[in-house]
This record gives C-alpha cells, structure tokens and sequence, in this order.
C-alpha cells in the first residue's frame, strides 16, 4: 500500500509500504476512505516531538471502510464504515472504565518508556511516536486497529465523510477544551489559535451557551472564519491582553483556551527568548500563548490547554496562576466520550464541520500539503487527503 | 533497590528447599507492584500456571511443570543463547502468594516471591513481585550481567505492563510486524 512515512524535520514521504495485518484478536484492517492531517501532525514535522524513527508512518485522523477484523471483535463487521478516534483504547482498565480513554493502562506497548518521562503511561496513539507506542498512522491506504470493538464509531449510511471525519480528533479535541471550560450563561471564551482545534473550540463554546467568544491569532483568514462562527477577534499583537481586558471591561475572559501549544510564535519578549531558547534546545516548549492566557484570564476562571505540550516549559507564571486562584485543566481528549453526542448534533444540523476544510488533496500530494499547512499558504487550515 | 519483604520471603522459604543454588544475602533485587483489574483468585490461578508466564515474560521462553512443584524454565538471551534451570515452588498459599527459587546447577541463580493483594477501592488486585538473582561467573555470567544487571527493572517493569494488559484485555499490545517506511 501506499503511506506517508516520516524521514526527519521536514523530511515527510509517500512509499510503497507492506499492507498491515492483524496483530491481535481484538484489532481490525480499515481500508482508508478519508485522512487528515491535523496541527499536531505538524509538531512531529517541524522535529518537536522525541521518540519518533526513521520510517514511522504518520496520522490520526482517518476514518474508512472495515475489511478485516480480528477473532474477538464482534460489534463491527466487513463493509461497516467507520470513524476511529486517534486514542487507542483498551475499555478495560481502570481509565476507560471512569471514561478517561486517552489514558488507558494497556495499549501503549512503550509503556514503561513513557512512563520513565511521565511517572505512569498514557495511552497508545496513532501515528505519535515511540513515545506513545509508535502505532502506524492512517495517512495511508490501509490502517490497522487495535481494539476496534472499543473505539470506532459506525457512520450511518448517506453521511458523507468530509461531515465526520473530525470526530477522530478535532471536533472532540475543541469540544473538549470547551466543556473543560465548564461555561456559564453570560461567560465571555477566548480562544487563542484559530487553526482547526480552535475553529471547533470556538463553535463549541457557543454550543455550550457561551454570551462571547473572542478569537485570537494573526493570521487574517482564520480570523475571518471566526467571525464566521459568530467570535469577536483580535488580531494578536503585542496589545492582545491590553484589549482583552477592555473587551471584558475590565474583568478579563471567564476562560481562557490555548488551542495552540508548544509551537507558539509571538512578537512579545518573551516569545523570541522562547524561539531562540527552543532553537538551541535551551528549552523543548514555547509556552508564549499559555503564559498570556493565565495573564489575562479572570480571576478564578479557567485555562483550558488542548494545544499540545510534550516537555519542560520555561518561565511558567505559576505565581500568577496561584494568584488568581485559577482552574487549568489540559490533556490529550477523552475522544470517545464526545463521538456519539457529537454526532448527534452533527445529523441535528446543529454544526457542519466541514466548514474548516480549505484543502483537499489525494495522498500522494500529502507531503505538499504538510508544508502548505505548515506554511499556511494559500489560505490554508485544513488539508484532508484521499487515498 | 531494596526489598526486605523479599529478603523475609527468602528465608522463610530457603529453609524448605531442597537445594537452594542462591545463598541468604547474595545476588541483587528487584521488586514491583501493579494494580490489575481482576480478583486475587482469577491472578493466583493464572500464574499458579506455569506455563501461562512466557505469554507476559517476553525473555522467558518457556516454563514446562515437572510436576512435586519443580518446574524447568528456559529463557533466551539477546545473543541467541537459552540459559536453562530448574526451580522449585517453595510456597504455595492459594489466591495470596507464591514463592520460587532455583535448584543447584542452575545457569541463572533466582529466588522470588508473588503476592495477590486485594485493592483498596475495589480496583482489583495489588500484584507486587519480588526477586533475586544472582548471574554465575564466566562468558555465560558477563551476559547475563548485561542482560540482567543493566535492564533487570526495566524487563519486571515490562512485564508486569504486559501482564496486566493481558490479564484485563485478554491481548498484549503490539507493533511487532506493523508495516513501516523504507529506512
């Protein structure tokens, strides 16, 4: 089959690969309809992520036709189309069962690795590095599924892809970061990256009766399409806290979401101490956007952190936190909770996800589109790619 | 790392054995716990299977039941060797625990102890093994001292994330034989 294999930074390529095959009585073969790549595919390509090997095939966001499955999955049959979360969870354990899927004991086989880094192991992922169990990814034609009698959720007939295909990652992930915000009537949301994660942040603010969302990035048609959802925005400059606050008269966001993460660029001091800091490898993380948003959330609100962090992160305003007495709450997304209501709301008509796509591109064009979105040329947010 | 349970463990048991190849205070130890969702009877009667423990033990390659408690194990090293040795259950406490040790002419000299213990909280059951070893000298010895003295903990940790996925999820979980680009 074909896939997208990862060589180094930047360094991303389609190759013949053997087909995957069965490794275990609960796993499947899913025959790709539609991938995607997702802004955390761009972490692993600009060489931010440890633990990733030369020829590791890539992605996790994917959804497709079963065409195999293994002697103990018995929900799913051959021909039934599916969507599969990026979290690979067992359904078993102590986790899963308090439906904290994405930190599942027993699908992780680097366990004990992740485990030297992190003090317990979370769970496997697709496509994620050797950190995560270096599960072969869905930016492929063919992809194998472990417990896929646990995670995958069947599209009902006439459903196109491009509507469910986010139910793998984004939509939950932004869903997530939202619910995490634990929202009031009248609460004003800002949202720092309008990138996909922050797109669907924003819409499920809204979803979840936020009064106001403000939007915040720098680049001007992402900030469009978060006008477009109905989010007041800011272009991000080095008065973003400044007008926050008069937005807020005075108060600050009652919540405050990064859907940014550790590749956060900036024009603030801090900011270019952190890229010149990252470069050399002084520090792994470029936390310029979560140390901006625990400055301006309000007092006893909440920081929110979808975006993703994988090290140590330098100068971490903790005292402020404390401060302020604020709730953080973060992590990879509890994708399975959120598949099945979304959905729901999804065939209610109440949100097309679609919306995000600028892109689409077969697989071969995939290593392309990694540096158009990479790059955000040509408008870009979203690339889904059709192998 | 230290293990006085072990330690008390050995002990008690060495003085049943017939012919203990690891002397008291020799050898290094290793222990560790984990929590597996399962009852002390369902873990006891899974291990109390000898051969059930190189579907877990990834170096072990098999444990056959000799039958009076002696069982015979094999294990192969990373260089293609099989190091082999008879061991004898020296305590048997059904649903709580049991206790191994090497009999003489062993290539690997070991001892060691596994208790089942409920779980606060009704999460299942603590698992907490415990064990010495003690490499012989020699070519065999300096493997072994790699392949044990260097990745010991990290070869129980392993196998203990193993046994636990096995245990809870009826699979290990696995990569091996996942296609993969060109290098």
């Amino acid at each position: 089959m074909r896939a997208l294999c990862w060589h180094g930074k930047e360094d991303v390529r389609i190759e013949k690969v053997p087909d995957p095959k069965i490794l275990n009585p609960h796993d499947a073969i899913v025959r790709i309809t539609t991938t995607a790549i997702c802004g955390s595919d761009l972490h692993l390509f600009d060489g931010f992520v440890p633990e990733m090997e030369d020829g590791d095939i890539l992605g996790h966001e994917f959804m497709g036709e079963i065409v195999e499955i293994g002697s103990e999955v018995r929900n799913l049959q051959i021909g039934d189309h599916v969507v599969v979360p990026f979290t690979i969870s067992c359904g078993s354990c102590f986790f899963c069962q308090k439906k904290l899927w994405a930190l599942c004991d027993n699908t992780n086989p680097a366990a004990h690795e992740n485990e030297l880094m992190n003090g317990y192991p979370a769970a496997g992922l697709y496509g994620y590095s050797h950190m995560f169990g270096g599960y072969a990814g869905g930016q492929a034609e063919y992809v194998r599924v472990p417990f896929a009698d646990v995670g995958p959720l069947k599209v009902p007939n006439g459903i196109p892809d491009e509507k469910v295909i986010f139910l793998s990652d984004i939509f939950p992930t932004g869903y997530q970061a939202a619910e995490n915000c634990n929202i009031q009537p009248g609460d004003t949301v800002a949202v720092w990256g309008c990138g996909p994660v922050g797109q669907f942040a924003i819409r499920s603010a809204f979803l979840l009766g936020a009064e106001r969302v403000i939007a915040i990035d720098d680049v001007p048609e992402r900030l469009e399409m978060a006008r477009q959802s109905g989010a007041h925005t800011i272009h991000a400059n080095g008065t973003t806290f400044e007008e926050l606050k008069e937005m807020t008269g005075g108060m600050g966001p009652d919540s405050c979401i990064d859907a940014v993460g550790l590749e956060a660029h900036g024009s603030t001091v801090d900011a270019k101490l952190d890229k010149a800091k990252a470069s050399v490898k002084l520090a792994t993380d470029r936390p310029h956007v979560l140390r901006q948003a625990i400055h301006a959330c309000r007092k006893g609100g909440t920081v929110s952190v979808p975006g993703v962090y994988m090290g140590f992160l330098d100068k971490f305003p903790f005292g402020t936190a404390f401060a302020k007495g604020l709730n953080v709450r973060m992590g990879q997304t509890h994708v399975q909770n959120y598949m099945r209501p979304l959905l729901k709301r999804i065939e209610d008509d109440d949100i097309d996800p679609s919306f995000v796509i600028t892109h689409r591109l077969g697989l071969n064009d995939a290593p392309e589109g990694y540096r158009t979105f990479r790059d955000k040329h040509d408008k870009c947010i979203k690339v889904i790619l059709k192998p | 790392m230290k293990s006085r349970l072990v330690e008390k463990d050995y002990y008690r048991g060495r003085a049943r054995a017939a012919h203990p190849s690891l002397k008291s205070g020799e050898g290094a130890k290793i222990e560790r716990s984990v929590t597996i969702n399962r009852s002390p009877d369902e873990l006891y009667s899974f291990w109390r299977r000898l051969e059930n423990l190189p579907r877990f033990m990834s170096h072990i390659e098999s444990i056959s039941d000799q039958g009076d408690g002696i069982s015979h194990w094999a294990m192969k090293t990373s260089h293609g060797r099989t190091l082999e040795w008879d061991a004898r259950l020296i305590e048997d406490k059904p649903g709580q625990m049991l206790s191994w040790q090497s009999l003489e002419g062993a290539d690997v000299d070991n001892a060691g102890s596994v208790w089942f213990t409920p779980a606060t909280g009704g999460r299942g059951t603590v698992v907490k093994v415990a064990m010495k070893y003690s490499p012989p000298g020699g070519k065999v010895g300096a493997i072994m001292a790699k392949l044990l003295g260097d990745s010991a903990e990290k070869q129980l940790a392993e196998d203990m994330f193993r046994l636990k996925a096995l245990l809870e999820t009826g699979e290990t979980p696995t990569t091996e034989g996942q296609p993969h680009g060109n290098m």
